[in-house]
């Protein structure tokens, strides 16, 4: 036969691992989807200085959390498939990127709908938002990447070359807030002295974040599926050609 | 009745709050969407793929004749 099935022995344990996770991921995300948006909108009080405008900080900073998370991964997966071949990992980076894109769109628009209210500007080209801009455009830029070849295995290292590359970006948005003057105000979650928020409102901010991150998980698992079974439909495809 | 309206109301910001949320909602449910389809299509797509397989001995029917009439 002219398929090696050696090369399905590791995304098969893969398969199987992750649909045997996928039901929990999946009751994680809804219930605390459901914690989080009720206690964000219901039980946290409105901020003293910027009144209830702080409850898009809900949406907005797990989102940019998880902008960042997701492409920090791409980059790990990115490097597991260049240097050991490992045949799921690029897949899994392929696969969260329209995830992470999402996400880091979703925190520039609702970081603009807060801005409005709260710095009188939609915009401005400062350090963190421009920084988180060009995450975006990392991300599309990946995506691209992945569909402007046709040989899947040059894509994926052209791909992971480029997440590599971009990954430098990261820290560079964290600390973007200590290191330049911005209207964008600093850490106050994860910071050397601990959080500086009341439990009231810090507390619905991490739930969001837990929810944000089981339903990047439990959408993974879907997509990395599909990468996976799209690749044995296309090996597939390719011996039928050869047979014939 | 007056309790909601309050809360929708936001303190005044419901055009910055609930936005947010609504354009959050839309846009990670399009995504769970749009990722089932494609895991739908593929799985279709391999299903019908394979269930052609079998048929594949047959193509190679003449080869085992001749084998046959070797031995």
């Amino acid at each position: 036969m002219a398929i090696d099935l050696h090369k399905y022995a590791n995304p098969r344990r893969f398969l199987a691992i992750t649909s045997a996770i996928y039901p929990w991921s999946l009751a994680l995300t809804v219930i605390l989807l459901a914690a989080g948006l009720y206690t964000g909108l219901f039980v946290a009080p409105p901020d003293y200085q910027q009144g209830e405008t702080v409850r898009i900080m809900f949406v907005h900073v797990p989102a940019a959390w998880m902008g960042l998370m997701i492409y920090t991964f791409m980059a790990v997966a990115s490097a597991v498939g260049l240097i050991w071949k490992h045949p799921v990992a690029d897949l899994s980076a392929k696969a969260a990127a329209p995830i992470g894109a999402c996400f880091t769109f979703l925190s520039l628009v609702t970081g603009s709908l807060w801005g409005e209210p709260m710095w009188g500007t939609w915009w401005v080209w400062d350090a963190r938002l421009t920084s988180m801009l060009i995450l975006l455009f990392l991300y599309l830029g990946y995506i691209a990447l992945w569909q402007s070849f046709d040989d899947p295995s040059k894509a994926s290292k052209a791909a992971a070359i480029l997440a590599l590359v971009g990954v430098i970006n990261v820290p560079i948005i964290k600390f973007s807030v200590d290191w330049w003057n911005t209207l964008h105000q600093p850490a106050s979650v994860a910071t050397m002295s601990g959080p500086k928020i009341y439990s009231s409102i810090l507390t619905p901010l991490l739930i969001m974040g837990l929810a944000y991150t089981a339903f990047f998980v439990t959408l993974l698992i879907i997509r990395v599926r599909a990468e996976i079974l799209a690749r044995r439909l296309r090996i597939l495809q390719l011996s039928e050609l050869q047979e014939r | 009745m007056n309790e909601i309206a309050t809360f929708f109301d936001m303190g005044g910001y419901a055009w910055y709050v609930w936005p947010s949320y609504a354009i959050s909602a839309v846009v990670l449910v399009a995504l769970v969407i749009s990722s089932r389809r494609r895991l739908k299509l593929v799985e279709r797509a391999l299903e019908s793929m394979e269930a052609k397989r079998p048929a594949r001995p047959q193509r190679k029917a003449p080869a085992a004749h001749a084998e046959k009439e070797m031995s």
